[in-house]
């Protein structure tokens, strides 16, 4: 502020302009905390570690506590009425919940508080589960000191807690749908019937993804090629749907309710913004290849099974083949992928028993593991598969198969050359096989696509160690990502059977349309706020955030030049400043850490909430005559 | 607005419920037991990242609860459904609780003076519960029930000691079943799965032998909830039990019993010896198996990880027969001690073993009344009674206007589950929407 002061507002604070103007508006005179907090047994989880009734009694000794109590479940209804109850009975303007985490649970005890007329924003969690009962269940006194650190510290944030305000967002009734495969023209069908207009935007120039390099499809046979072009007719004369092909994904902005994807359109040969308010992403994934392993890619013999489906979909195997050896999980559960999957045993049933049906005379041998064939229908294909002469023999990973001998014939047809043999130990015989073969196969798991780590860093959303999307939760949210607005489906997030994947679309669908059947939503109250008069538009917030939550505007500021006798009055003046969309920020606070003129400040987060809960944390209690015990 | 009725409230039911009533049309959701929640409630923690089951299922139950949108029926049953997509008229039967659902505060005290005390069907019969009761301790809604068949004062007009303690006055004995008439655009049948009962299987001396229990009765003793709060122990002396027995495929892949594969049990008996040795380092697990299955999202890595670290041995054979040692054959007098005899393959030899506790694998099959309530709803079953979709439209029964979701239509896992419910509920948001905004038939 060079020469000159802002005259409004009119007394710009020493230190920490944030907490006192927050204070102001938040509490009025008379108005001191009154805090509740609620200690969670959550069964045995803490209340088996943690001395529950110890935590109860030092939190009623803290500050501003009018009321502490436990209970079995505090997130079930009975834990919640009894907050919503206490909040009327005893006046609680602040709540503070020790128990699991707030990843799952916070929103529940949050709406409970709204219920009961408090402010969502006045809540406080303690994570004395994971924290505490858990990682120290080895040591349950020091673990229960812990807890009783943490309820401290939160007691104390809780007491400087402000009510937040959220914003409100209209949401644009349109989706994108990002993937062109059976799931995503799935997804994209769901939601155009549900009279939403859809963007579907796929990277090949024809739809299908990988369904379309299939042959038939377990467990009935259906004509992939029937399959796929009858659902690609469906997209084509739905209406609804925009199909954007040989297009790719550039760039990503904005968030639930307001998303503009950039799409480069190689038809088009430009880029063309996609609106939408939601996104789902269908991106498939594909065939992993064994380079060097067994003698793939030197060998013309050893296919992987997807080659070996093409060439039956192309009629371009040798009619006479004698012998085929197919080796299940290779660069699967081993070191170069740990997991399983989950597709590869069935698509070697199919092939196998297209190759026995055309072919009664030809021997195949299954080399595998364990077979991988859940459900009702695919133990039944399993038996068929048996039943049609299929031998399938059981490897374990400290003997695995062995190629002996030359390569097998398919691929030289003119001179025949003594075929090679595969060697496997059968633990049922207890004795090593000599397979012959004149065609190995090779069935190696689905990783994900080239470019799904580009697109999931545009669309600011995790992938797992493996490099598949990962989901909001494991087990409840499997077609949700964290971020609002963005759903998931098929093999992008893990291998899946086609009749899964089609599943998982419909549901992604059904996820997106929670969002668009709404005309609003709203952000959270936890957004940076920016003190105008404080900052300088100096940009390094901007630069800092993750999110590009930050823009920059022009503002006009009247201000009194007071140390120019010449020029002494009100003036207007141009000055830029930092403004944050709610809709975009997390809440992270990177903003309010790199701003020089604490301009910037973190909502819910403030440094005076912060430091409350460090003199906390090293207050001991000295009646207790203990040492600080924290873990 | 437009309705949908779901049937089932297990967590399929309840995120298709969810979901439908996110996107803004009605829901009724109809459960038969006091509570809903479903097997899930029963379970201790999940696989593959050990969440505590309630504490991942409650905030889902009490949303449902609050939804505006979802009215839940419980202790309510379907009877009647006539009509066609669009329009089905639905007779449900909402029994009588003889408990006033407006009054009761689930607050226990008549339970705490109920005379009658009879198995806990929550706890497979573990504990005992009394003839009014709270169906679990997290139920939704926290109401009492009274069970007709065991109350004394319902059977021979004596007792009414509940009546007496209730505060809210609640109880009410003259309640009378409700029969409500609704009238709905589409049905979600999501009705779950009953464990096969393993009886039938005797050569694993299943309720002969004490200590041979199944994975669910497993599950309560684990549980935190359940009837020793946690604590594994040997029904037959309650000590504890430090080596465990997994038999795999307990009726699942039997060409006698259930041909197929129950999809989860293995996954499921790796999470159980984990969480043995979570309790117990000491304890020792073996799982008994014919494939060890386990495809979905980090399941081979925690099953790995099992068996690398906590204390799970993985032994490749069936189970040929479970027996138990005569009194005094063992060196510490120990009597109840289950002996697992199998064939080792990757040795080939008939070896034995003797455990602590044998815990059976049972088969996931229909519920027990799915005949007839594909009968109510004139569905197809498939060759095994679980509700019957095509490959390539695994949400659609066979008759228009209902849909399906979890494991009424076979054997799946919780995500499985949940991604089946949003599913059936896009279907089904389909057939209500169609009728409420005639389709956009020109582009733009």
């Amino acid at each position: 502020m060079d020469g000159f002061e802002s005259r409004r507002p009119q007394r710009i604070p020493q230190r920490r302009p944030w907490s006192i103007t927050q204070q102001q508006t938040a509490r009025g005179p008379g108005d001191d905390p009154r805090i509740g907090v609620f200690i969670c047994h959550c069964g045995h989880n803490i209340a088996g570690y943690l001395d529950v009734a110890a935590l109860v009694a030092s939190a009623r000794s803290l500050p501003f506590v009018v009321l502490a109590q436990d209970s079995l479940f505090t997130c079930s209804d009975a834990g919640l009425n009894q907050i919503r109850t206490a909040i009327a009975e005893h006046g609680l303007n602040r709540v503070v919940v020790a128990s699991c985490t707030p990843r799952t649970h916070e929103p529940l005890f949050q709406s409970a508080c709204d219920e009961a007329g408090l402010n969502r924003y006045l809540f406080e969690f303690v994570n004395i589960r994971d924290q505490c009962s858990w990682v120290h269940m080895e040591d349950g006194e020091r673990a229960t000191r812990k807890a009783r650190d943490l309820i401290r510290m939160g007691v104390a944030r809780a007491a400087l807690l402000q009510p937040l305000t959220e914003t409100e967002l209209a949401i644009q009734p349109a989706a994108a749908v990002i993937g062109g495969g059976m799931a995503g023209m799935t997804a994209a069908g769901s939601l155009a019937r549900r009279g939403f207009s859809v963007t579907l935007i796929e990277r090949e120039p024809a739809l299908g993804g990988s369904v379309r390099h299939l042959d038939t499809l377990y467990p009935n046979r259906t004509s992939a090629r029937k399959l796929v072009e009858a659902q690609v007719a469906a997209v084509r004369a739905e209406p609804q749907i925009e199909v954007l092909t040989s297009a790719e994904v550039t760039a990503v902005r904005g968030s639930i309710g307001h998303f503009e994807l950039e799409v480069e359109s190689r038809q088009y040969r430009m880029k063309l913004p996609v609106q939408a308010g939601v996104v789902v992403v269908a991106t498939g994934a594909e065939e992993w290849k064994p380079a060097g392993m067994y003698g793939y890619g030197h060998n013309p013999a050893v296919i992987t099974q997807q080659e070996l489906e093409e060439r039956l979909s192309t009629g371009d195997l040798p009619p006479d083949l004698r012998s085929v050896v197919m080796i299940q999980c290779v660069g699967a559960r081993d070191a170069h992928h740990p997991y399983c999957g989950r597709t590869c045993c069935l698509v070697a049933m199919k092939n196998a028993m297209i190759l026995k049906e055309g072919n009664p005379a030809c021997q195949v041998h299954v080399l595998y593991r364990d077979i991988e064939v859940y459900g009702t229908h695919f133990e039944d294909y399993y038996a068929q598969a048996r039943e049609l002469g299929v031998v399938f023999t059981r490897y374990t990973p400290d003997r695995p198969p062995e190629v002996v001998g030359d390569q097998g014939r398919a691929g030289d047809k003119q001179t025949p050359v003594p075929p090679g043999r595969v060697l496997v130990y059968d633990e049922l015989l207890g004795a090593t096989l000599a397979i012959p073969y004149d065609l190995l196969v090779l069935s190696t798991p689905m990783v994900p696509r080239p470019g799904a780590r580009e697109l999931a860093q545009m669309l600011k959303v995790p992938v797992d160690e493996h490099g598949f999307f990962l989901e909001a939760h494991v087990k409840l949210r499997p077609l949700d990502f964290a971020t609002d607005g963005i759903y998931l489906c098929g093999s992008a997030h893990w291998p899946a059977h086609l009749d899964e994947a089609i599943g998982q679309a419909l549901g992604a669908a059904a996820r997106a349309a929670t969002v668009l059947s709404k005309e609003q939503i709203r952000s959270s109250g936890i957004v940076s706020r920016v003190e105008e008069s404080l900052c300088r538009g100096c940009e390094r917030c901007a630069t800092a955030c993750e999110y590009g939550a930050i823009e920059f505007v022009d503002v006009t500021r009247s201000v009194e030049f007071l140390h120019r006798p010449m020029a002494r009055g009100l003036e207007t003046v141009h000055v830029k400043v930092a403004r944050v969309n709610p809709m975009l920020c997390k809440g992270c606070g990177a903003c309010a850490v790199v701003c020089p003129t604490s301009a910037m400040v973190a909502s819910h987060f403030t440094g005076e909430q912060v430091a409350a809960m460090i003199r906390a944390a090293l207050q001991a209690p000295a009646a207790m005559g203990e040492d600080h015990g924290t873990l | 607005m437009n309705e949908v009725l779901v049937i089932g409230a297990g967590i399929a039911g309840i995120q298709a419920a969810l979901d439908l009533a996110e996107q803004g049309l009605r829901v009724h959701l109809v459960e038969r037991l006091p509570s809903i929640g479903g097997r899930m409630a029963q379970l201790d923690k999940t696989f593959p990242t050990n969440d505590c089951s309630t504490c991942i299922l409650a905030p889902k139950m009490v949303d449902c609860s609050r939804h505006p949108n979802i009215v839940p029926h419980t202790y309510s049953e379907v009877e009647a459904v006539e009509g066609e997509a669009g329009q089905f008229d639905v007779r449900v039967r909402k029994r009588a609780r003889y408990v006033d659902e407006t009054r009761c505060t689930g607050c226990g005290e008549c339970a705490s003076k109920c005379p009658r005390k009879v198995p806990d069907a929550f706890n497979l019969g573990l504990s005992q519960r009394r003839a009014i009761y709270l169906y679990f301790p997290q139920a939704v809604p926290m109401v009492m029930t009274i069970d007709p068949e065991q109350c004394t004062y319902l059977q021979r007009g004596k007792c009414g000691l509940c009546a007496q303690v209730c505060e809210a006055g609640a109880i009410d004995f003259e309640q009378q079943d409700l029969l409500l008439d609704l009238c709905v655009d589409a049905i979600v049948v999501a009705t779950g799965f009953d464990f096969y009962n393993p009886a039938p299987l005797t050569q694993y001396g299943y309720q002969r032998y004490p200590n041979v229990i199944t994975a669910l009765e497993y599950e309560r003793l684990i549980s935190a909830s359940g009837p020793t709060g946690g604590h594994l122990l040997r029904p037959s002396d309650g000590q504890p039990a430090k080596k465990i027995g997994f038999i795999q495929c307990t009726g699942s892949r039997h060409v006698r019993h259930n041909r197929y594969c129950s999809t989860v049990c293995c996954v499921h008996a790796i999470k159980e010896a984990t969480l043995a040795w979570e309790h117990d380092h000491d304890a020792d697990s073996y799982v008994f198996y014919t494939d060890l299955r386990g495809s979905g999202k980090g399941f081979r890595e925690y099953m790995d990880r099992a068996g690398r670290a906590y204390g799970v041995t993985y032994v490749h054979g069936r189970v040929a027969q479970i027996f138990e040692l005569g009194p005094g054959s063992d060196s510490a007098g120990e009597t109840h001690k289950p002996v697992i005899r199998y064939e080792d393959a990757t040795t080939g030899r008939v070896a034995e073993m003797a455990v602590d506790l044998a815990v059976l694998a049972t088969s996931l099959v229909p519920a027990h009344d799915a005949p007839l309530l594909a009968g109510i709803l004139g569905i197809d079953m498939d060759e095994y009674g679980f509700v019957k979709t095509e490959p390539f439209s695994p949400a659609d029964t066979s008759r228009p206007g209902i849909v399906a979701c979890g494991c009424c239509l076979g054997p799946a896992d919780i995500p499985q589950s949940v991604a089946q419910a949003s599913a059936a509920a896009a279907r089904a948001a389909e057939i209500a929407w169609e009728l409420v905004r005639p389709r956009h038939r020109e582009k733009g």
